[in-house]
Order: C-alpha cells, then sequence, then structure tokens
C-alpha cells in the first residue's frame, strides 16, 4: 500500500509516456475533451466527411444538365438546379475535396515557410533577423487577398499558383509569431548546452527549438487554414479558382447569386458549409490554445503544479 | 533581539485603533485544524494545521518546496489558489475568522488588518506606477484608517529605512535596488497598522548584505508595531536569527513546533533534524548529509507518517499508523518515535568533517590572464588572473552582478566579448564556442544554475546524457548506452531513469542529469554555475555533497561559482572573492575564511545568517 520507495509515487502512468512521444497528442487529447474543443473537431469531421464522401454518394454527375435553372427543390433534386440547371447536391458533394486539398496544402507551405524564417531570425539574431524581418514587414503591409490576387493577375488563374499564393502569403504572419516564441525558448540553457557541445546551428534549431515549438505550431496551423479557406473560397467567388464546370464551394456562391430568390439553397448550402468548417477549426484552435495555456486544464492539476513549483518546468 | 518588554509598549503605540476589542487572549492571530484540499473533495494539500502568533511575534514557517507552506501562508489572507479550497479549521485575527467573512468584508480586511510581502519585490510592484502611488494605494482604499495619509507614509518610509523624500516617491520600481524594492514591499505592508503581516521569503533573492539589513529592518518593524508576523521560509538559518516561535512543515502538516531556542539546538523531528543538518555553515568544512528522497505530493500520501519513506528511524508502525501530535520537551511533535528520540536512544546525526582532498592539486588545468568582459560597453570584468589546479575546486565567491557567471560564461565560451587569455591544458582557448576544436568543448564542460531550463523537455534523460558521447567520442549505440547506466549510477540515480522526462523529476534530480550529461565524456574541467541556488537546502546538500564526491573520484578540477559563502568550505580548496568584476581575495579557503584580508570579504561572512549548530541530546 504505502510506497517505500519514495519517488516511485510521483512518476506518471506508463501509458502517458508514449504519449509524450508525441507530444501534439499530448495537447491535442485534452484539447478534444473540453466541450469548446470537441464541439469544433464535430464541425471540422461533418464537413471533411461531407468532402471527402460527397463524390463517391453524389446522385449525379456535378456537371450534368439535368433539370431547370434553377429549378425548384424536387423528389429528384433534393437542393434544385443551380444556374445552368445542374444538381445542386451533386456539386455540393463534389465541390469540397479539392477546395480542402488545397487549403491544407496552403497552410502546409505557409508554415513551413513561415516557421524557417521566424525561427532562424530568432535564432541567428543580428543581419539574417534584420534581413527577414523587414521582408516580412514588406508583405506583411499588402491585406493577403489583395496579394494573392496581385500573384495570380500577373501569372494567371492556375491551381498550382493559387495554392503557392495562399501559403506565400501566410508565411509572414506566421514568422513573427514564431520568432516571438523562439527568442524565449533559445535563451534557455538546455540551447545553450547543444552549442557547447558543438552542434550546428541548423541542428540546435531543428533538433533542440522546434520539438518545444509544437503548441504554437498547431494553434497557428489551425488558425492559417481558417484563413486558407477564407482566401481560398474568396479567390473562387472571384473567378480565380478551379475552370468551369467544376464544382466548388465558392465559385458556387459566386455563379448562383443571381437566382437568389428562385433557388436559395445552391447559395445557403455551399456558404454554410464553408461557415462551418471556418467555425469549427478556429473553434478546435482556440481549445487548444486554452488548453497549452492552462485555462482549460483541470482546476486540480493547475493548483499541483503551482503548488510544486513547477510552473517552470511545465511551460510547452 | 532582546528586550521582552518593548512589544507589548510598542504595541500600544503602534497598532492603536486596531487593537483590543473583541479579541481574546494573548493571540493575535489564531489558527486551528486548518485543513485545504485540491477542488472541493480532492485529495489534503494542508490538514491538522494549528499555530498561534503573538502580537510583536514573529512565526517561521519552514519547510521544503511542496509542503504547503505557502498555500497556509496565503490562507492567512482568506486566499487560496485556484483549484483549491479551504474545508475546515479557523483562523482567527484579533479574535475575527477571516474563513467567515464575506469576500466584501474580506477585502476591508486584506491590506489594513492582514498584508502581505511578497517574494519577489520585483515582480509584486506595478513597473507602470511610481512609488509614491503605489505607496498611497492601500491607504486610498482603507480611507479614514490613519488622520494623515501623506505624513503617514513618510512616517513609514523612515520606518522602513527609505529616504523619506519627494524625490523617492516619484521613482519608478526599476530606479530601485533589489533591497530598496523590498523596502518599499515593506512600507506598503506596515503603512496601515496590520495585526497581521504574512512575510513570503522576502529575502530570497537579495544578496547577504541586503538580506542582512532588511531582516533587521523587518524585526525592528514587527517588534514596534506589536503585529503578528509569519514568516515563510526554506532557509533555516534565516528563520533560527529571525523568529522566536518556528514550525516545522512537511506534507501538509506541521511535524514540530516550538520556540526557536528549544527547536533548533535540539531538533526532535527526523525531518527537522535532517534539514537542519543539510544546512551549510561558514565555521566548519562539514560534510552535508542531506535528507534523500522527496515528499509525496497530495494524493499519494500513504496512510503512515508522511516522512516514513525517508526516515531512517522509521519501523514498520510508521508506514501504517499516522503519528499524533505530542507535546514533549517544550513543543509540538508528530514523530512515533520521539520516545526514543528524546531518551537519546538514537544517534544523533552527528556531521561528517569532510575528508582532507585525496591527492594533492597539481598544475594547472586552465589560467586566466588579465581576462576582462563587458557586455556592449559596460565592464563587467576587469584584469582577472585565475589558475584552476587539477584535482582542485576553486570557488568563486560573489554578490549578484559581481560577474561571477559572466566568468563562467567566458570560460565555457558562451560570452564572447572578452580580452585576455583563458589556457587550457596550454593551450588557449578562442572566444566564442563556435570557434573552439571539439576536443577543447569536451574538455570543459558544465552545470547551469536553473535545471528547470537546462533539460530539454521533449528528450528522455538516456537521449540528453547520451548526447555528448554520440558528439564528441562518436560511440555506438550499445557503448553509449552502458556509459550512460555508468555514469546514472554515479549520481544516484540509476538506469530506471533512462527513459523518464525531465517534467517527472524533482529539481534535485534533474540537477543530478544535468551533472551526469557533464560528467559522462570524462571531462578535465567541470564548471557549476550556482548549480543549488533553485534547490531547496535539503536537495543543496546532496548535490553538494555529491559534486565533492565525484570531484574527488574522478581527479576532476573544478570551477565552483556561489553567492553562498557558507557553501565554499564544503567543497572547494581554493576560494576566489568577486567583487565589482574584480577579484579582491584569493587562496586556500581556509585562510580566506579564517582570515579574510579584506573588509569585503569579512563583511560578506558576517553577514551569512547562521545556524545555532544542534548540540546532540545528552
Amino acid at each position: 500500500m504505502t510506497a517505500t520507495d519514495p519517488r516511485a509515487v510521483t512518476h506518471a502512468q506508463p501509458d502517458a509516456e508514449r504519449i509524450r512521444r508525441y507530444q501534439w497528442l499530448a495537447i491535442l487529447g485534452p484539447a478534444v475533451r473540453t466541450p469548446r474543443g470537441a464541439a469544433g473537431l464535430g464541425l471540422v469531421s461533418f464537413v471533411v466527411a461531407i468532402a471527402a464522401i460527397g463524390p463517391f454518394v453524389a446522385p449525379y454527375p456535378s456537371d450534368a444538365l439535368l433539370t431547370l435553372p434553377f429549378g425548384k427543390p424536387s423528389g429528384h433534386f433534393l437542393l434544385g438546379g443551380d444556374f445552368l440547371g445542374r444538381d445542386v447536391l451533386s456539386r455540393v458533394l463534389d465541390g469540397g475535396w479539392l477546395l480542402l486539398l488545397m487549403a491544407v496544402t496552403a497552410t502546409a507551405i505557409g508554415i513551413a515557410v513561415g516557421a524557417a524564417a521566424g525561427i532562424s531570425a530568432a535564432y541567428l539574431r543580428g543581419h539574417i533577423d534584420g534581413l527577414i524581418m523587414r521582408t516580412v514587414d514588406v508583405i506583411l503591409a499588402f491585406p493577403q487577398l489583395v496579394f494573392a490576387l496581385l500573384l495570380l493577375s500577373i501569372l494567371g488563374p492556375k491551381l498550382w499558383l493559387i495554392v503557392l499564393a495562399v501559403g506565400m502569403t501566410h508565411a509572414p504572419a506566421v514568422a513573427r509569431v514564431l520568432r516571438s516564441t523562439t527568442l524565449d525558448i533559445s535563451e534557455r540553457d538546455y540551447v545553450k548546452v547543444a552549442e557547447l557541445q558543438g552542434m550546428r546551428p541548423a541542428a540546435v534549431m531543428v533538433k533542440e527549438i522546434l520539438p518545444s515549438l509544437s503548441t504554437p505550431l498547431m494553434v497557428e496551423a489551425g488558425l492559417r487554414l481558417t484563413y486558407s479557406i477564407i482566401i481560398m473560397t474568396g479567390l473562387a467567388f472571384l473567378g480565380f479558382g478551379q475552370p468551369p464546370p467544376a464544382a466548388n464551394w465558392g465559385t458556387m456562391i459566386n455563379e448562383n447569386r443571381a437566382g437568389l430568390s428562385l433557388n436559395p439553397w445552391a447559395v445557403i448550402i455551399p456558404a454554410t458549409v464553408i461557415a462551418l468548417l471556418t467555425i469549427g477549426t478556429n473553434i478546435l484552435t482556440d481549445a487548444i490554445g486554452r488548453v497549452a495555456l492552462g485555462v482549460d486544464r483541470g482546476t486540480e492539476e493547475t493548483a499541483l503544479v503551482g503548488d510544486l513549483g513547477l510552473t517552470e518546468g511545465r511551460m510547452t | 533581539m532582546s528586550a521582552d518588554g518593548t512589544p507589548a509598549t510598542a504595541a500600544g503605540n503602534g497598532a492603536a485603533g486596531n487593537g483590543a476589542a473583541g479579541f481574546s487572549g494573548d493571540f493575535r492571530l489564531d489558527v486551528r485544524g486548518l485543513e485545504i484540499r485540491s477542488g472541493r473533495r480532492g485529495p489534503l494539500v494542508v490538514t491538522g494545521v494549528s499555530f498561534a502568533v503573538r502580537p510583536g511575534e514573529l512565526l517561521g514557517l519552514v519547510g521544503e518546496s511542496g509542503s504547503g507552506k505557502t498555500t497556509v501562508a496565503l490562507a492567512l489572507l482568506g486566499h487560496t489558489r485556484r483549484g483549491l479550497s479551504v474545508t475546515g479549521g479557523e483562523i482567527c485575527v484579533d479574535g475575527v475568522d477571516l474563513l467567515r467573512l464575506t469576500p466584501g468584508e474580506l477585502r476591508q480586511v486584506r491590506g489594513a488588518k492582514v498584508s502581505y510581502v511578497p517574494q519577489d519585490p520585483a515582480a509584486a510592484l506595478n513597473p507602470a506606477l511610481r512609488i509614491g502611488y503605489q505607496l498611497r494605494e492601500a491607504l486610498r482604499v482603507h480611507a479614514g484608517i490613519v488622520d494623515d495619509p501623506e505624513s503617514r507614509i513618510l512616517e513609514v518610509m523612515r520606518e522602513a529605512y527609505l529616504d523619506a523624500t519627494p524625490d523617492m516617491l516619484r521613482r519608478y520600481p526599476h530606479q530601485l535596488s533589489g533591497g530598496q524594492q523590498q523596502r518599499v514591499g515593506l512600507a506598503m505592508a506596515f503603512a496601515c497598522r496590520p495585526s497581521l503581516i504574512v512575510l513570503d521569503e522576502p529575502t530570497t533573492g537579495l544578496d547577504v548584505s541586503t538580506q542582512r539589513h532588511i531582516l533587521d529592518t523587518m524585526r525592528g518593524l514587527c517588534r514596534g508595531y506589536g503585529v503578528a508576523a509569519v514568516y515563510v521560509s526554506h532557509d533555516l538559518a534565516v528563520v533560527s536569527e529571525l523568529v522566536t516561535e518556528v514550525a516545522v512543515m512537511y506534507a501538509g502538516r506541521i511535524v514540530e513546533a516550538g520556540p526557536t531556542t528549544m527547536l533548533f539546538p535540539q531538533p526532535l523531528h527526523p525531518y527537522t533534524r535532517g534539514l537542519l543538518a543539510s544546512v551549510p555553515t561558514l565555521e566548519s568544512a562539514d560534510r552535508l548529509t542531506g535528507i534523500p528522497g522527496q515528499q509525496p505530493p497530495p494524493g499519494q500520501r500513504g496512510p503512515g507518517c508522511a516522512f516514513a519513506p525517508r526516515c531512517d528511524l522509521a519501523l514498520d508502525e510508521c508506514r501504517v499508523r499516522e503519528p499524533e501530535q505530542v507535546a514533549v520537551a517544550g513543543r509540538t511533535v508528530r514523530c512515533l518515535r520521539v520516545a526514543q528520540v528524546t531518551a537519546g536512544r538514537t544517534e544523533h546525526p552527528v556531521p561528517a568533517p569532510v575528508a582532507a582532498a585525496a591527492a594533492a592539486p597539481g598544475t594547472a588545468v586552465l589560467s586566466l590572464r588579465e581576462v576582462s568582459a563587458s557586455y556592449g560597453s559596460v565592464p563587467v570584468l576587469s584584469g582577472i588572473d585565475l589558475d584552476v589546479p587539477s584535482r582542485a575546486c576553486v570557488a568563486v565567491v560573489g554578490e549578484s552582478g559581481s560577474g561571477k557567471t559572466t566568468l563562467a560564461r567566458c570560460i565555457i565560451g558562451l560570452h564572447q566579448n572578452w580580452t585576455g587569455e583563458i589556457t587550457l591544458q596550454g593551450a588557449r582557448l578562442a572566444r566564442g564556442a563556435r570557434h573552439r576544436p571539439k576536443q577543447a568543448l569536451k574538455q570543459i564542460q558544465c552545470v547551469f544554475q536553473n535545471p528547470y531550463t537546462s533539460l530539454n523537455p521533449r528528450k528522455t534523460v538516456g537521449q540528453i546524457v547520451a548526447e555528448p558521447l554520440r558528439r564528441f567520442l562518436g560511440l555506438s549505440r550499445s557503448e553509449q548506452t552502458e556509459r550512460v547506466v555508468s555514469v546514472l549510477d554515479d549520481v544516484a540515480l540509476g538506469g530506471g531513469f533512462l527513459s523518464r522526462y525531465p517534467d517527472q523529476l524533482s529539481g534535485g534530480e534533474r540537477q543530478r542529469v544535468a551533472i551526469a550529461r557533464a560528467l559522462v565524456v570524462e571531462p578535465d574541467l567541470l564548471v557549476c554555475d550556482e548549480v543549488t541556488s533553485a534547490l531547496d537546502v535539503s536537495v543543496q546538500a546532496v548535490i553538494v555533497e555529491l559534486l565533492r564526491t565525484v570531484q574527488a573520484q574522478r581527479d576532476l578540477a573544478m570551477i565552483f561559482i556561489t553567492h553562498n559563502l557558507a557553501l565554499v568550505r564544503s567543497v572547494a580548496q581554493f576560494a576566489v572573492v568577486l567583487r565589482q568584476g574584480e577579484i579582491v581575495e584569493a587562496g586556500p579557503v581556509e585562510q580566506v575564511l579564517a582570515q579574510p584580508s579584506h573588509r569585503y570579504t569579512a563583511g560578506l561572512m558576517a553577514d551569512v545568517p547562521r545556524l545555532a549548530r544542534p548540540v546532540p541530546p545528552p
């Protein structure tokens, strides 16, 4: 009953051990268990499921002219027809996967480039810091959408370019956030120890600093994903998206708004799906951020952490 | 220090208006059966805590971190940290139970009747507001408590030995020294003439000399105002000089409490005895024993005595039955074996003197010649000459700002802006670590001050300790593991720690890992920068003893940087005293400590808080 070895009592359960190895799991788990996180995850999964399964269950081909333009919903066409008389339901089911894929890729590009820039700026300091951060300032001076439009109007609306343009517009903001976090971490003694072991700067950044940045990276990724979706649907609405006749939630809003009074579902449904997705990612991101900061952590743990003077060591 | 008559008279004039009505007995503060839980029904954090303080008296609340002493101290202000709640007991200040007050009434009491002096004045003072504004704040909130706020502020500033000038009131906190900031904290706490003051280790961050002055001021103020004061600290030496009564806390309980004059010379509880044996002294080079193991956190305390797993007197009964509080020899103790202890049937841990260094110091491993360093254009070190002989430990002592950490950073290559010459085994060292060859990096290893930031939280102990082996020696994986396990054994951790992560370890264990990481490549020189200042006294003793042993066993040369003169004798053979970037005194430890030739060293020594040495019971 009593532990004879005084040390034995303080160790975490063994399965916590495996989670530790993957730091993002350690945060994601508790985050999803909060009401906020669960709601966010639920919304995101719902929309992702529509986008992923949709193309396989769509009743009709998305580009077939089957009904009247802006035809009312009927037994055959549950959400009616669009401006050319195509089935709205099929187009909604088919119009998400590419948008999501592009948004995720763009976010990944933005996070990778931004993180590399931000971490090197903070760790290397000096001229490199100045160069990177002033470049960031210049790019940040343009609104994201305008910057993306600028690139697209010069090079033409190609899908890879949309992804790249949106990704690059994320990078500066990501760089700023990660620079400030890295500034703090690079002053910690374990980074100094690595330097004293003769580790190269690049290795120090990847092996010592990057793992400690998992939380801000996750929060940034969620936030940027939301923005990616908004910008991409915005671009699609403005006509820079997949070329017709492909289905796309953003394009659908633009195409069908003329017939809003005839068949409102052709606009409402794609708009709702986009809204659910952005709200979902946002709530989930918020939950992750709160858990990482300890706002939503169990009262018990917070108290004990403070009581045992572990606050320093528990920083994420 | 003396004059028992003063509290009564001073209480009369000092605490006029707060007094008499409604409080019975001689106690200003009376805590009975305090019980604090995590959550409403969670595990007990603090239980059965009772003590009382008379006007003008100071009670010391002592214990390792995690013992619940700060939790109790905050409860005295009617406050609990998030997630904790008071589930029983009463806290009476002048006869009023704070725990029964409404939040509104509590606000009336806080700052006026009970006040608080925090640990870190730099963090507690608002950096954006002037001192004057912050001092007036309490008097403004509790309007009408003093007749003339302006003159009251000047009065309390004079009493706290601050310049009572308009110029001082206009300053911002960052324009004051650490000592002055803490004096402002004291002045704020005393401004409303409170009945109870809670002092939360208010001198921890200060130099010994400043600490000495603050402690004197504090004592004077408490006596003069006739307040009941509770002084929370882990530093027994400070407590033994300052307080009249002391309560030792362990795992949320008071295990021993009584008058300082009784308890310190003759501690009865094994925990108190362990704590006292951990305190280093200036007078003798005693081997510090420390207390192995660590405190069980709330919720993991077994049915018996919480100290039993760490106690060398523990019987089987101790692990099953929780000891009751008994009154023995003028104090209360919670220990089943107290009868045996008082009867002297157990041997008292008499500190063993440190054996003479195994091998005579040899030629210099590291030499510094005319080393001067600066931060930007601010000079930090000037003209440092220092030799570190092989097989010897050189202690570098100085107050904060003396440049001792910069000296370490120059040697290990983290600070590049220095001139002069540093040679290791006769070879000149480049300024920055990046320009030094691998061999030189391997030869000098260091242990940093704060074990909470010196280990990467995302790596296991095994990975952390193996990393230098991989980098410097390029050993195969199996050879690495072998050496890692053997060095972990050397620092008394063992192979069981290989797959642990730093946040599963206590402060002392983390520091052992840091030491293992430094030792694993078998360096010629070990640089230890304030390695114990973030640790409890009991852990400090264990770590210092460990360093002493490995240094002797491995014939290491070592630089031990510290602000604590008392530690020097336990660990070093040579001492160097730094002051404002210059060496004011250097020589063998015995000589420096016995006959300090510089006034500064003598002053430092006089200011070190001293502990009344325990006398073995007859």
